[in-house]
Protein backbone atom coordinates (compact mmCIF):
# COMPACT_ATOMS: atom_id res chain seq x y z
CA UNK A 1 0.00 0.00 0.00
CA UNK A 2 2.83 2.42 1.04
CA UNK A 3 4.50 1.84 -2.16
CA UNK A 4 1.50 3.38 -4.15
CA UNK A 5 2.36 7.25 -2.87
CA UNK A 6 5.55 8.00 -2.25
CA UNK A 7 7.06 9.07 1.09
CA UNK A 8 6.22 12.94 1.84
CA UNK A 9 9.69 14.22 2.57
CA UNK A 10 8.98 17.72 4.09
CA UNK A 11 12.40 19.17 3.30
CA UNK A 12 13.14 17.68 -0.43
CA UNK A 13 9.28 18.46 -1.84
CA UNK A 14 8.57 21.92 0.47
CA UNK A 15 11.83 23.32 0.73
CA UNK A 16 14.45 22.21 -1.40
CA UNK A 17 13.20 23.02 -4.70
CA UNK A 18 13.07 26.87 -3.58
CA UNK A 19 16.86 26.71 -2.01
CA UNK A 20 19.62 24.46 -3.11
CA UNK A 21 17.64 23.49 -6.53
CA UNK A 22 16.55 27.29 -7.05
CA UNK A 23 18.45 27.24 -10.14
CA UNK A 24 16.16 24.49 -11.60
CA UNK A 25 12.71 24.29 -10.44
CA UNK A 26 12.75 27.91 -9.79
CA UNK A 27 12.85 28.68 -14.04
CA UNK A 28 10.32 25.64 -14.08
CA UNK A 29 7.97 26.87 -11.86
CA UNK A 30 8.09 30.27 -13.51
CA UNK A 31 7.80 29.27 -17.02
CA UNK A 32 4.55 26.83 -15.55
CA UNK A 33 3.73 30.68 -14.68
CA UNK A 34 4.16 32.15 -17.85
CA UNK A 35 2.45 29.54 -19.54
CA UNK A 36 -0.32 29.28 -17.62
CA UNK A 37 -0.91 33.14 -17.17
CA UNK A 38 -0.67 33.66 -21.35
CA UNK A 39 -2.81 30.50 -21.97
CA UNK A 40 -5.39 31.92 -18.77
CA UNK A 41 -5.82 35.54 -20.53
CA UNK A 42 -6.78 34.12 -23.77
CA UNK A 43 -8.77 31.80 -21.83
CA UNK A 44 -11.34 34.00 -20.81
CA UNK A 45 -12.29 35.15 -23.77
CA UNK A 46 -12.60 31.78 -25.75
CA UNK A 47 -14.89 30.78 -22.31
CA UNK A 48 -17.06 34.18 -22.66
CA UNK A 49 -17.12 33.38 -26.76
CA UNK A 50 -18.23 29.35 -25.16
CA UNK A 51 -15.70 28.72 -28.02
CA UNK A 52 -13.32 26.97 -24.73
CA UNK A 53 -13.23 24.05 -27.84
CA UNK A 54 -11.41 25.82 -29.81
CA UNK A 55 -8.76 25.74 -27.47
CA UNK A 56 -8.45 22.14 -28.23
CA UNK A 57 -8.92 22.61 -32.02
CA UNK A 58 -5.88 25.44 -32.38
CA UNK A 59 -3.47 23.29 -29.92
CA UNK A 60 -3.80 20.21 -31.97
CA UNK A 61 -3.89 21.50 -35.65
CA UNK A 62 -0.73 23.47 -34.75
CA UNK A 63 1.38 20.45 -34.86
CA UNK A 64 0.96 20.27 -38.89
CA UNK A 65 1.78 23.46 -38.92
CA UNK A 66 5.01 23.01 -37.09
CA UNK A 67 6.32 19.89 -39.61
CA UNK A 68 5.52 21.92 -42.36
CA UNK A 69 7.60 24.92 -41.06
CA UNK A 70 10.34 22.28 -40.03
CA UNK A 71 10.24 20.90 -43.76
CA UNK A 72 10.24 24.07 -45.64
CA UNK A 73 12.66 26.43 -43.49
CA UNK A 74 14.66 23.08 -41.60
CA UNK A 75 15.18 24.92 -39.14
CA UNK A 76 13.20 25.08 -35.49
CA UNK A 77 13.85 28.61 -34.71
CA UNK A 78 10.91 30.71 -33.13
CA UNK A 79 10.11 32.50 -36.71
CA UNK A 80 9.23 29.82 -38.53
CA UNK A 81 7.55 27.80 -35.76
CA UNK A 82 5.61 30.97 -34.77
CA UNK A 83 4.91 31.55 -38.65
CA UNK A 84 4.00 27.64 -39.01
CA UNK A 85 1.68 27.59 -36.13
CA UNK A 86 0.22 31.09 -36.88
CA UNK A 87 -0.80 30.12 -41.05
CA UNK A 88 -2.04 26.65 -38.92
CA UNK A 89 -4.34 28.35 -36.56
CA UNK A 90 -5.70 30.79 -39.61
CA UNK A 91 -6.46 27.48 -41.42
CA UNK A 92 -7.87 26.02 -38.90
CA UNK A 93 -10.39 28.73 -38.12
CA UNK A 94 -11.31 29.31 -41.37
CA UNK A 95 -11.94 26.16 -41.94
CA UNK A 96 -13.82 25.61 -39.35
CA UNK A 97 -16.66 28.78 -40.01
CA UNK A 98 -16.25 27.44 -43.51
CA UNK A 99 -17.78 24.02 -42.82
CA UNK A 100 -19.82 25.65 -40.16
CA UNK A 101 -21.33 28.39 -42.72
CA UNK A 102 -21.57 26.14 -46.16
CA UNK A 103 -22.90 23.26 -44.74
CA UNK A 104 -25.63 22.34 -42.21
CA UNK A 105 -22.99 20.88 -39.97
CA UNK A 106 -23.27 22.47 -36.28
CA UNK A 107 -20.04 24.38 -34.90
CA UNK A 108 -19.29 21.62 -32.62
CA UNK A 109 -18.96 19.22 -35.05
CA UNK A 110 -17.27 21.32 -37.58
CA UNK A 111 -14.88 22.06 -34.83
CA UNK A 112 -14.19 18.34 -33.63
CA UNK A 113 -13.99 17.76 -37.81
CA UNK A 114 -11.40 20.10 -38.86
CA UNK A 115 -8.84 19.81 -35.73
CA UNK A 116 -8.63 16.13 -35.68
CA UNK A 117 -8.27 15.73 -39.06
CA UNK A 118 -5.55 18.10 -39.21
CA UNK A 119 -3.72 16.48 -35.62
CA UNK A 120 -4.13 13.11 -37.89
CA UNK A 121 -2.43 15.08 -40.95
CA UNK A 122 0.67 15.95 -38.35
CA UNK A 123 0.89 12.47 -36.83
CA UNK A 124 1.28 11.08 -40.63
CA UNK A 125 3.86 14.17 -41.50
CA UNK A 126 5.87 13.27 -38.35
CA UNK A 127 6.15 9.75 -39.21
CA UNK A 128 6.51 10.10 -42.64
CA UNK A 129 9.71 12.71 -42.34
CA UNK A 130 10.54 10.78 -39.32
CA UNK A 131 14.06 11.10 -40.78
CA UNK A 132 14.09 15.00 -41.10
CA UNK A 133 11.75 16.32 -38.13
CA UNK A 134 12.94 15.20 -34.37
CA UNK A 135 9.59 15.75 -32.75
CA UNK A 136 8.43 12.38 -30.60
CA UNK A 137 4.69 11.87 -29.80
CA UNK A 138 5.13 11.93 -26.23
CA UNK A 139 6.30 15.22 -26.23
CA UNK A 140 3.68 16.75 -28.68
CA UNK A 141 1.03 15.35 -26.41
CA UNK A 142 2.30 16.23 -22.64
CA UNK A 143 5.50 18.65 -23.35
CA UNK A 144 8.54 18.63 -21.01
CA UNK A 145 8.49 21.16 -18.92
CA UNK A 146 11.62 19.83 -16.64
CA UNK A 147 13.77 20.56 -19.85
CA UNK A 148 13.38 24.68 -19.67
CA UNK A 149 15.95 25.29 -17.43
CA UNK A 150 18.76 22.98 -19.71
CA UNK A 151 18.11 25.27 -22.17
CA UNK A 152 20.62 27.89 -23.55
CA UNK A 153 20.07 31.34 -21.19
CA UNK A 154 19.89 34.62 -22.28
CA UNK A 155 22.12 37.33 -21.37
CA UNK A 156 21.36 40.86 -21.91
CA UNK A 157 24.57 43.21 -20.86
CA UNK A 158 24.82 40.51 -18.10
CA UNK A 159 21.90 40.39 -17.11
CA UNK A 160 20.89 36.87 -17.28
CA UNK A 161 17.11 37.21 -18.19
CA UNK A 162 16.70 32.95 -18.11
CA UNK A 163 16.55 30.32 -20.46
CA UNK A 164 15.16 30.48 -24.14
CA UNK A 165 11.57 28.78 -23.59
CA UNK A 166 10.80 30.64 -20.97
CA UNK A 167 11.81 34.17 -21.84
CA UNK A 168 9.32 33.88 -25.44
CA UNK A 169 6.81 32.53 -23.28
CA UNK A 170 7.38 35.76 -20.96
CA UNK A 171 7.30 38.22 -23.73
CA UNK A 172 4.26 36.49 -25.05
CA UNK A 173 3.08 36.69 -21.82
CA UNK A 174 3.55 40.54 -21.97
CA UNK A 175 2.10 40.95 -25.22
CA UNK A 176 -1.01 39.15 -24.46
CA UNK A 177 -1.85 41.44 -20.96
CA UNK A 178 -1.03 44.81 -23.42
CA UNK A 179 -3.20 43.62 -26.00
CA UNK A 180 -5.85 43.01 -23.70
CA UNK A 181 -5.07 46.49 -21.90
CA UNK A 182 -5.20 48.20 -25.49
CA UNK A 183 -8.06 46.62 -27.20
CA UNK A 184 -10.08 46.26 -23.27
CA UNK A 185 -13.12 47.67 -24.31
CA UNK A 186 -13.02 46.22 -28.42
CA UNK A 187 -12.74 42.53 -26.51
CA UNK A 188 -15.53 42.96 -24.42
CA UNK A 189 -18.18 44.28 -26.48
CA UNK A 190 -17.35 42.00 -29.16
CA UNK A 191 -17.63 39.12 -27.06
CA UNK A 192 -20.76 40.09 -25.20
CA UNK A 193 -23.19 41.48 -27.75
CA UNK A 194 -21.48 41.28 -31.57
CA UNK A 195 -24.28 42.88 -32.88
CA UNK A 196 -23.75 45.77 -30.68
CA UNK A 197 -20.15 46.18 -31.40
CA UNK A 198 -20.62 45.97 -35.09
CA UNK A 199 -23.17 48.66 -34.75
CA UNK A 200 -20.48 50.72 -33.03
CA UNK A 201 -17.62 50.29 -35.69
CA UNK A 202 -15.80 47.29 -34.50
CA UNK A 203 -15.65 44.31 -36.21
CA UNK A 204 -16.60 41.12 -34.05
CA UNK A 205 -15.03 39.04 -37.30
CA UNK A 206 -11.66 40.95 -36.93
CA UNK A 207 -11.84 40.55 -32.97
CA UNK A 208 -12.28 37.00 -33.53
CA UNK A 209 -9.66 36.63 -35.93
CA UNK A 210 -7.24 38.30 -33.70
CA UNK A 211 -8.12 36.38 -30.80
CA UNK A 212 -7.18 33.00 -32.42
CA UNK A 213 -4.25 34.85 -33.59
CA UNK A 214 -3.09 35.03 -30.19
CA UNK A 215 -4.46 31.95 -29.39
CA UNK A 216 -2.02 30.29 -31.87
CA UNK A 217 1.15 32.58 -30.99
CA UNK A 218 0.40 31.33 -27.24
CA UNK A 219 -0.18 27.60 -27.55
CA UNK A 220 3.21 27.58 -29.78
CA UNK A 221 4.66 28.86 -27.22
CA UNK A 222 3.58 26.44 -24.88
CA UNK A 223 3.97 23.86 -27.11
CA UNK A 224 7.74 22.48 -26.35
CA UNK A 225 6.82 22.39 -22.39
CA UNK A 226 3.34 21.57 -21.91
CA UNK A 227 2.13 19.39 -25.17
CA UNK A 228 -1.21 19.94 -26.78
CA UNK A 229 -3.42 18.33 -24.65
CA UNK A 230 -2.19 19.83 -21.13
CA UNK A 231 -2.87 23.13 -22.61
CA UNK A 232 -6.17 22.89 -23.14
CA UNK A 233 -6.64 22.82 -19.67
CA UNK A 234 -4.36 25.72 -19.15
CA UNK A 235 -6.31 28.00 -21.39
CA UNK A 236 -9.84 26.83 -19.13
CA UNK A 237 -8.52 26.67 -15.69
CA UNK A 238 -7.57 29.95 -15.18
CA UNK A 239 -10.77 31.54 -16.14
CA UNK A 240 -13.15 29.09 -15.17
CA UNK A 241 -11.75 29.28 -11.39
CA UNK A 242 -11.38 33.21 -11.26
CA UNK A 243 -15.38 33.44 -12.87
CA UNK A 244 -16.49 31.74 -9.79
CA UNK A 245 -14.99 34.28 -7.46
CA UNK A 246 -15.63 37.55 -9.34
CA UNK A 247 -18.26 39.23 -11.85
CA UNK A 248 -16.21 41.60 -13.22
CA UNK A 249 -13.75 40.66 -16.72
CA UNK A 250 -10.98 42.97 -15.32
CA UNK A 251 -11.11 41.22 -12.17
CA UNK A 252 -11.03 37.78 -13.57
CA UNK A 253 -8.28 38.50 -15.54
CA UNK A 254 -6.08 39.41 -12.46
CA UNK A 255 -7.43 36.53 -10.73
CA UNK A 256 -6.75 34.14 -13.47
CA UNK A 257 -3.37 35.77 -13.05
CA UNK A 258 -3.20 34.60 -9.17
CA UNK A 259 -4.46 30.89 -10.18
CA UNK A 260 -1.81 30.79 -12.55
CA UNK A 261 0.91 31.25 -10.48
CA UNK A 262 -0.40 29.28 -7.11
CA UNK A 263 -1.21 26.61 -10.09
CA UNK A 264 2.41 26.60 -10.97
CA UNK A 265 3.87 26.37 -7.59
CA UNK A 266 1.84 23.59 -6.00
CA UNK A 267 2.71 21.73 -9.75
CA UNK A 268 6.35 22.32 -9.25
CA UNK A 269 5.41 20.69 -5.20
CA UNK A 270 3.47 17.68 -6.78
CA UNK A 271 5.77 16.85 -9.37
CA UNK A 272 8.68 16.58 -7.09
CA UNK A 273 6.68 14.79 -4.49
CA UNK A 274 5.23 12.49 -6.86
CA UNK A 275 8.06 12.55 -9.04
CA UNK A 276 5.74 12.52 -12.24
CA UNK A 277 5.37 15.13 -15.11
CA UNK A 278 5.46 18.66 -13.75
CA UNK A 279 3.40 19.73 -16.72
CA UNK A 280 0.56 17.27 -16.00
CA UNK A 281 1.17 18.35 -12.09
CA UNK A 282 0.33 21.69 -12.46
CA UNK A 283 -2.75 20.86 -14.34
CA UNK A 284 -3.64 18.28 -11.56
CA UNK A 285 -3.35 21.30 -9.17
CA UNK A 286 -5.07 24.15 -11.03
CA UNK A 287 -8.05 21.31 -11.41
CA UNK A 288 -7.78 20.67 -7.44
CA UNK A 289 -7.80 24.50 -7.07
CA UNK A 290 -11.03 24.96 -9.29
CA UNK A 291 -12.50 22.36 -7.15
CA UNK A 292 -11.62 24.25 -3.57
CA UNK A 293 -13.10 27.23 -5.01
CA UNK A 294 -16.48 25.55 -6.39
CA UNK A 295 -16.43 24.51 -2.94
CA UNK A 296 -15.79 27.76 -0.55
CA UNK A 297 -16.69 30.63 -3.22
CA UNK A 298 -18.11 33.17 -1.41
CA UNK A 299 -21.24 34.01 -3.52
CA UNK A 300 -20.96 30.96 -5.65
CA UNK A 301 -19.73 27.83 -3.63
CA UNK A 302 -21.38 24.84 -2.94
CA UNK A 303 -20.76 25.61 1.07
CA UNK A 304 -22.64 29.34 0.51
CA UNK A 305 -25.26 27.69 -1.41
CA UNK A 306 -25.98 24.74 0.97
CA UNK A 307 -25.81 27.46 3.87
CA UNK A 308 -28.36 30.09 1.99
CA UNK A 309 -30.56 27.33 1.70
CA UNK A 310 -30.71 26.29 5.27
CA UNK A 311 -31.37 29.47 5.85
CA UNK A 312 -34.40 30.60 3.55
CA UNK A 313 -35.67 32.97 6.57
CA UNK A 314 -33.70 35.72 6.05
CA UNK A 315 -34.70 37.89 3.82
CA UNK A 316 -31.80 40.43 3.64
CA UNK A 317 -29.41 38.10 2.00
CA UNK A 318 -31.52 36.95 -0.70
CA UNK A 319 -33.76 40.04 -2.05
CA UNK A 320 -30.66 41.48 -3.11
CA UNK A 321 -29.85 38.96 -5.26
CA UNK A 322 -33.38 38.66 -6.47
CA UNK A 323 -35.18 41.26 -6.12
CA UNK A 324 -39.41 41.24 -7.66
CA UNK A 325 -40.33 42.31 -10.75
CA UNK A 326 -39.41 46.02 -10.61
CA UNK A 327 -38.95 48.55 -8.37
CA UNK A 328 -40.49 51.35 -10.40
CA UNK A 329 -42.95 53.82 -8.40
CA UNK B 1 -33.11 69.33 -38.42
CA UNK B 2 -32.02 70.25 -41.52
CA UNK B 3 -30.87 66.81 -42.97
CA UNK B 4 -31.10 67.04 -46.59
CA UNK B 5 -31.09 63.08 -46.55
CA UNK B 6 -34.01 60.66 -44.78
CA UNK B 7 -32.90 59.05 -41.61
CA UNK B 8 -32.78 55.56 -43.66
CA UNK B 9 -33.41 54.47 -47.00
CA UNK B 10 -34.17 51.20 -48.40
CA UNK B 11 -34.26 50.14 -51.89
CA UNK B 12 -35.10 47.02 -53.05
CA UNK B 13 -33.17 44.67 -50.39
CA UNK B 14 -33.76 40.98 -50.52
CA UNK B 15 -31.95 38.57 -47.65
CA UNK B 16 -31.86 35.02 -48.40
CA UNK B 17 -30.78 32.35 -45.79
CA UNK B 18 -29.15 29.10 -47.33
CA UNK B 19 -30.54 30.25 -50.84
CA UNK B 20 -34.04 30.87 -49.46
CA UNK B 21 -35.57 34.56 -49.15
CA UNK B 22 -36.79 35.38 -46.13
CA UNK B 23 -37.03 39.27 -47.12
CA UNK B 24 -37.37 40.83 -50.78
CA UNK B 25 -38.14 43.39 -52.65
CA UNK B 26 -38.36 45.94 -49.44
CA UNK B 27 -38.41 49.74 -50.37
CA UNK B 28 -38.80 52.36 -47.90
CA UNK B 29 -38.09 55.95 -46.95
CA UNK B 30 -38.10 56.87 -43.21
CA UNK B 31 -38.99 59.90 -41.88
CA UNK B 32 -37.08 61.68 -39.34
CA UNK B 33 -38.93 61.79 -35.42
CA UNK B 34 -41.05 59.19 -36.17
CA UNK B 35 -41.92 56.54 -33.96
CA UNK B 36 -42.42 53.19 -35.79
CA UNK B 37 -43.48 50.28 -35.33
CA UNK B 38 -42.51 46.46 -36.97
CA UNK B 39 -44.73 44.29 -37.17
CA UNK B 40 -46.00 40.93 -38.12
CA UNK B 41 -46.34 37.05 -37.80
CA UNK B 42 -43.44 35.10 -36.82
CA UNK B 43 -40.87 34.24 -39.55
CA UNK B 44 -41.98 37.46 -41.34
CA UNK B 45 -38.54 38.40 -41.32
CA UNK B 46 -38.86 41.66 -38.80
CA UNK B 47 -35.50 40.87 -37.27
CA UNK B 48 -33.84 39.90 -40.00
CA UNK B 49 -35.15 43.37 -41.76
CA UNK B 50 -33.08 45.45 -38.66
CA UNK B 51 -29.82 43.44 -39.18
CA UNK B 52 -29.59 43.43 -42.52
CA UNK B 53 -30.17 47.50 -42.28
CA UNK B 54 -26.72 46.90 -39.82
CA UNK B 55 -24.99 45.18 -42.42
CA UNK B 56 -24.94 42.05 -39.60
CA UNK B 57 -26.24 40.20 -42.31
CA UNK B 58 -25.07 39.91 -46.19
CA UNK B 59 -27.78 41.39 -48.62
CA UNK B 60 -28.79 39.14 -51.52
CA UNK B 61 -29.50 42.51 -53.52
CA UNK B 62 -30.76 46.40 -53.11
CA UNK B 63 -28.97 48.91 -50.98
CA UNK B 64 -29.70 50.59 -47.52
CA UNK B 65 -28.67 54.02 -46.82
CA UNK B 66 -28.26 56.26 -43.57
CA UNK B 67 -28.19 59.59 -43.78
CA UNK B 68 -27.28 59.32 -47.59
CA UNK B 69 -24.25 57.39 -46.60
CA UNK B 70 -23.56 53.78 -46.15
CA UNK B 71 -24.30 52.36 -42.56
CA UNK B 72 -20.68 51.69 -42.16
CA UNK B 73 -19.79 55.75 -42.30
CA UNK B 74 -23.20 56.20 -40.10
CA UNK B 75 -22.72 53.73 -37.81
CA UNK B 76 -22.08 56.83 -34.79
CA UNK B 77 -25.35 57.75 -35.34
CA UNK B 78 -27.26 54.59 -35.58
CA UNK B 79 -28.33 52.81 -31.81
CA UNK B 80 -29.07 49.45 -31.55
CA UNK B 81 -30.90 47.42 -28.77
CA UNK B 82 -31.03 43.58 -29.67
CA UNK B 83 -33.33 40.85 -27.87
CA UNK B 84 -32.90 40.94 -24.52
CA UNK B 85 -32.17 36.75 -25.45
CA UNK B 86 -29.52 37.47 -27.76
CA UNK B 87 -26.40 38.37 -25.12
CA UNK B 88 -25.19 35.72 -22.05
CA UNK B 89 -26.39 37.34 -19.08
CA UNK B 90 -23.83 35.75 -16.53
CA UNK B 91 -20.92 37.97 -18.49
CA UNK B 92 -18.66 39.19 -15.64
CA UNK B 93 -19.75 42.61 -16.15
CA UNK B 94 -22.21 45.06 -14.42
CA UNK B 95 -25.36 47.50 -15.25
CA UNK B 96 -22.80 50.22 -15.30
CA UNK B 97 -20.21 48.35 -18.15
CA UNK B 98 -22.86 47.76 -19.94
CA UNK B 99 -24.05 51.16 -20.20
CA UNK B 100 -21.09 52.23 -20.69
CA UNK B 101 -20.54 50.29 -24.08
CA UNK B 102 -23.20 52.92 -25.29
CA UNK B 103 -20.46 55.15 -25.82
CA UNK B 104 -17.81 52.84 -27.35
CA UNK B 105 -18.26 54.11 -30.36
CA UNK B 106 -17.20 57.77 -29.67
CA UNK B 107 -14.44 56.63 -28.05
CA UNK B 108 -12.35 55.48 -30.47
CA UNK B 109 -9.14 53.21 -30.20
CA UNK B 110 -7.25 52.80 -26.99
CA UNK B 111 -9.25 54.91 -25.08
CA UNK B 112 -11.46 54.44 -21.73
CA UNK B 113 -14.48 55.90 -20.69
CA UNK B 114 -13.84 59.28 -19.16
CA UNK B 115 -15.74 60.92 -16.46
CA UNK B 116 -17.98 62.76 -18.84
CA UNK B 117 -18.65 59.24 -20.66
CA UNK B 118 -19.76 57.61 -16.44
CA UNK B 119 -21.84 61.12 -16.03
CA UNK B 120 -23.55 60.25 -19.38
CA UNK B 121 -24.23 56.44 -18.66
CA UNK B 122 -25.51 57.28 -14.86
CA UNK B 123 -27.84 60.08 -16.45
CA UNK B 124 -28.99 57.16 -18.91
CA UNK B 125 -29.58 54.90 -15.80
CA UNK B 126 -31.73 57.76 -14.11
CA UNK B 127 -33.66 58.20 -16.93
CA UNK B 128 -34.81 54.34 -16.93
CA UNK B 129 -35.06 54.18 -13.03
CA UNK B 130 -31.69 52.20 -12.56
CA UNK B 131 -29.57 54.11 -11.10
CA UNK B 132 -29.43 52.37 -7.66
CA UNK B 133 -28.72 49.15 -9.59
CA UNK B 134 -25.80 50.69 -11.41
CA UNK B 135 -22.84 48.39 -9.38
CA UNK B 136 -25.14 45.24 -9.77
CA UNK B 137 -23.84 42.50 -11.62
CA UNK B 138 -26.58 42.21 -14.99
CA UNK B 139 -27.25 38.35 -14.01
CA UNK B 140 -28.95 39.30 -10.72
CA UNK B 141 -31.84 41.64 -12.16
CA UNK B 142 -35.03 40.77 -13.31
CA UNK B 143 -36.01 40.29 -17.18
CA UNK B 144 -37.55 44.16 -17.30
CA UNK B 145 -34.41 45.38 -15.37
CA UNK B 146 -32.21 43.81 -18.06
CA UNK B 147 -34.31 45.16 -20.90
CA UNK B 148 -33.99 48.70 -19.29
CA UNK B 149 -30.16 47.92 -19.15
CA UNK B 150 -30.26 47.86 -23.14
CA UNK B 151 -32.48 50.96 -23.30
CA UNK B 152 -30.38 53.05 -20.96
CA UNK B 153 -27.36 51.83 -23.17
CA UNK B 154 -28.74 52.68 -26.33
CA UNK B 155 -29.52 56.41 -24.94
CA UNK B 156 -25.81 56.46 -24.07
CA UNK B 157 -25.05 55.86 -27.36
CA UNK B 158 -26.80 59.32 -28.09
CA UNK B 159 -27.59 57.93 -31.74
CA UNK B 160 -29.68 59.75 -33.83
CA UNK B 161 -32.06 56.38 -35.31
CA UNK B 162 -32.88 53.58 -33.12
CA UNK B 163 -33.47 49.60 -33.87
CA UNK B 164 -35.30 47.98 -31.49
CA UNK B 165 -35.75 43.79 -31.31
CA UNK B 166 -38.90 43.41 -29.06
CA UNK B 167 -37.94 45.62 -26.40
CA UNK B 168 -41.30 44.63 -25.17
CA UNK B 169 -40.77 40.92 -24.67
CA UNK B 170 -41.36 39.12 -21.44
CA UNK B 171 -41.33 43.07 -19.46
CA UNK B 172 -43.87 44.03 -17.11
CA UNK B 173 -46.26 46.39 -17.33
CA UNK B 174 -44.28 48.73 -15.40
CA UNK B 175 -41.37 48.32 -17.55
CA UNK B 176 -43.49 48.41 -20.55
CA UNK B 177 -44.63 52.14 -19.52
CA UNK B 178 -41.40 53.50 -18.46
CA UNK B 179 -39.82 52.09 -22.03
CA UNK B 180 -42.80 53.47 -24.22
CA UNK B 181 -41.97 56.67 -22.32
CA UNK B 182 -38.15 57.09 -22.99
CA UNK B 183 -39.41 56.04 -26.61
CA UNK B 184 -41.83 59.12 -27.15
CA UNK B 185 -39.27 61.51 -25.26
CA UNK B 186 -36.60 60.23 -27.77
CA UNK B 187 -39.05 60.64 -31.00
CA UNK B 188 -40.36 64.36 -29.76
CA UNK B 189 -36.26 65.12 -29.97
CA UNK B 190 -36.59 64.48 -33.24
CA UNK B 191 -34.99 61.04 -33.25
CA UNK B 192 -36.62 58.08 -35.35
CA UNK B 193 -36.95 54.84 -33.50
CA UNK B 194 -37.72 51.66 -35.67
CA UNK B 195 -39.27 49.05 -32.81
CA UNK B 196 -40.14 45.04 -33.70
CA UNK B 197 -43.39 44.66 -31.78
CA UNK B 198 -45.56 41.71 -30.90
CA UNK B 199 -48.56 42.78 -29.32
CA UNK B 200 -51.17 44.00 -32.03
CA UNK B 201 -53.58 45.99 -29.56
CA UNK B 202 -50.69 48.01 -27.71
CA UNK B 203 -48.79 48.79 -31.20
CA UNK B 204 -51.73 50.86 -32.22
CA UNK B 205 -51.45 52.73 -29.10
CA UNK B 206 -47.67 53.20 -29.28
CA UNK B 207 -46.74 54.05 -32.66
CA UNK B 208 -46.52 56.60 -35.19
CA UNK B 209 -46.19 55.08 -38.27
CA UNK B 210 -46.68 51.05 -38.56
CA UNK B 211 -44.48 48.85 -40.97
CA UNK B 212 -46.86 45.39 -41.57
CA UNK B 213 -44.12 42.67 -43.08
CA UNK B 214 -44.67 39.51 -44.38
CA UNK B 215 -41.47 38.22 -46.11
CA UNK B 216 -42.15 41.85 -47.82
CA UNK B 217 -43.79 45.07 -46.83
CA UNK B 218 -48.04 44.56 -46.69
CA UNK B 219 -48.29 48.28 -46.20
CA UNK B 220 -46.02 51.15 -44.14
CA UNK B 221 -48.44 54.23 -43.47
CA UNK B 222 -49.83 56.08 -40.27
CA UNK B 223 -51.15 53.94 -37.99
CA UNK B 224 -54.70 55.08 -38.17
CA UNK B 225 -54.42 54.29 -41.88
CA UNK B 226 -52.81 50.98 -41.72
CA UNK B 227 -54.12 49.37 -39.04
CA UNK B 228 -57.29 47.75 -40.94
CA UNK B 229 -58.71 44.37 -40.63
CA UNK B 230 -57.96 43.92 -44.31
CA UNK B 231 -54.52 44.66 -44.26
CA UNK B 232 -53.70 42.96 -40.94
CA UNK B 233 -55.81 39.70 -42.52
CA UNK B 234 -53.35 40.23 -45.59
CA UNK B 235 -49.86 40.32 -43.26
CA UNK B 236 -51.21 37.94 -40.77
CA UNK B 237 -52.89 35.01 -43.36
CA UNK B 238 -55.51 32.98 -42.01
CA UNK B 239 -53.96 32.31 -38.52
CA UNK B 240 -57.00 32.27 -36.64
CA UNK B 241 -55.60 33.39 -32.76
CA UNK B 242 -54.32 36.54 -34.29
CA UNK B 243 -56.71 37.42 -36.06
CA UNK B 244 -59.20 37.45 -33.27
CA UNK B 245 -56.61 39.30 -31.44
CA UNK B 246 -57.48 42.48 -34.47
CA UNK B 247 -60.68 41.79 -33.69
CA UNK B 248 -60.21 42.38 -30.67
CA UNK B 249 -58.28 45.18 -31.04
CA UNK B 250 -60.33 46.88 -33.54
CA UNK B 251 -63.62 46.29 -31.41
CA UNK B 252 -63.17 49.31 -30.15
CA UNK B 253 -63.73 51.01 -33.93
CA UNK B 254 -66.52 48.96 -34.15
CA UNK B 255 -65.15 47.37 -36.78
CA UNK B 256 -66.47 43.62 -37.62
CA UNK B 257 -64.63 40.17 -38.52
Amino acid sequence: MNAMIPAFDAHAVLVAPWTENLSLFGWIAAMGFAVTGACGLVGNYLMLRRMALMGDAVSHSVLPGLVAAFLVTSSRGTLPMFAGALAAGGFTTIAIESIHKLTRVKQDAAIGITFSTLFAIGVVMTSLYAGQVDLDADCVLYGEIAFVPLEPMINLGGLVLGPVPFVRMAAVLLMVGLLIAAFYKELLVSAFDPGLARSLGTNPTLMHYGLMAALSVVVVSAFESVGAILVVAMLILPGATASLLSTRLSRVHLLSLVHAAISSWLGVTLGVWLDCSIAAAMVVAGALLFALIWIVSPNEGLVARWRRRRTPALPSAMSSNSSPVSELK
Amino acid sequence: MSEPYAPLEIHDLTVAYHKKPVLWGVDLVIEPGRLIGIVGPNGAGKSTLIKACMGLLPLQSGWVKFFGESFHKMARRVGYVPQRESVDWDFPVNVMDVVLMGRYGRLGLLRRPSKADRIIARACLEKVHLLPYANRQIANLSGGQQQRVFLARALAQEADIYFMDEPFAGVDAATEAAIIAVLRELRDMGKTLLVVHHDLPTARQYFDDLLLLNMNVVAFGKTAEVFTAELLQKTYGGRLTILSEVAQALGAHGASR
